[in-house]
């Protein structure tokens, strides 16, 4: 007869979020500065020009330019992102097209999924194909991820960003931590 | 979960990222300040709720936040088509005395009347 104990392992309460297993970790991103960017297609290509790299028009694509990211969100909509915390708005204001830009740098927390199981860690709680074919590297798509809305980015093969609100980031946080520890 | 094909995304996601948004092609009246009550309410809040095809606004909102229209079977719950925004209805009525121009696979699921007989 097996041994209760052996069936019911406990760990920690705070395991999880202590956890760095090599098959998932995961790890607040730094602070970067952040655009909600809305804009017609005739205005794209000065925009483009403005920030330095090439608004994706394609779905679920995503353009990077050194620290700079911008990501389709719709055939409209992008959120860019600047690791360098550059003047994203200062960068736009002379791009002479009309656009709307809103600086979201604070609105959003950024948590990077690395390891081996990273998509499985996002599945865990988003129904997005997270297969290399479906999404390959430089894919990005706002979703679900259990019951806050965020944003993926697949940065590598075994690593993703995933962009959330700031109020919801400790859930989301608490999520891929419980899946992760299970990875 | 369902999948539903998002004509803006060029894929189907799971029902998850969706809300529905009523009916699609409810055209507002031109002169909408010099019709009657009654006319008025049958514009705004009478629908058709049809057991069949409906023609519906849904909404990607956990995605790329477009409005779309799509054609549900009210019975079986299968999306039939989607498309975008703006696009005309498309004619899914079958030709007089063809069969119903749903795919074999997308025929209403059996029903308690069909299979039971109604409740007396």
């Amino acid at each position: 007869m097996a041994d209760p104990i052996a069936i019911a392992a406990r760990r920690p309460v705070l395991a999880p979020h202590a956890s760095g297993a090599a098959r998932a970790a995961l790890s607040a991103a730094g602070p970067a500065a952040r655009l909600s960017l809305r804009a017609k297609p005739d205005a794209v290509g000065a925009l483009s020009a403005a920030l330095g790299l090439d608004l994706p028009t394609a779905p679920k694509h995503a353009a990077r330019n050194g620290a700079r990211h911008a990501l389709w969100l719709g055939p409209d909509e992008w959120l860019v992102i600047d690791e360098d915390e550059a003047d994203l708005m200062a960068a736009l204001s002379s791009a002479g097209a009309l656009h709307s830009a809103v600086d979201v740098s604070h609105r959003n927390a950024g948590i990077l999924v690395t390891g081996a199981e990273a998509a499985t860690v996002i599945n865990s709680g988003c129904p997005l194909d997270l297969s290399l074919t479906a999404f390959p590297v430089g894919a990005c798509a706002r979703t679900v991820l259990s019951k806050s809305e965020v944003v993926v980015y697949r940065t590598a093969e075994d690593a993703f960003r995933v962009e959330c609100w700031r109020s919801f980031a400790p859930y989301v946080l608490a999520v891929l931590a419980e899946a992760a520890a299970e990875a | 979960m369902l999948l539903i094909h998002c004509p803006y995304c060029g894929e189907a996601r799971a029902e998850l990222e969706f809300r529905a948004a009523g009916d699609a092609h409810i055209d507002r009246p031109a002169n909408i300040a010099a019709i009657s009550d009654e006319e008025f309410a049958e514009y705004f809040f009478l629908r058709d709720n049809p057991k069949g095809l409906i023609y519906e606004r849904w909404r990607h909102i956990h995605g790329c936040g477009r409005f779309f229209n799509a054609v549900r079977d009210t019975v079986s719950d299968k999306f039939v088509m989607t498309y975008k925004a703006g696009q005309p209805k498309p004619d899914l009525s079958p030709a007089p005395g063809a069969a119903p121009a749903l795919p074999a696979d997308s025929r209403p699921v059996e029903t308690y009347e069909a299979t039971e007989g109604r409740a007396e």
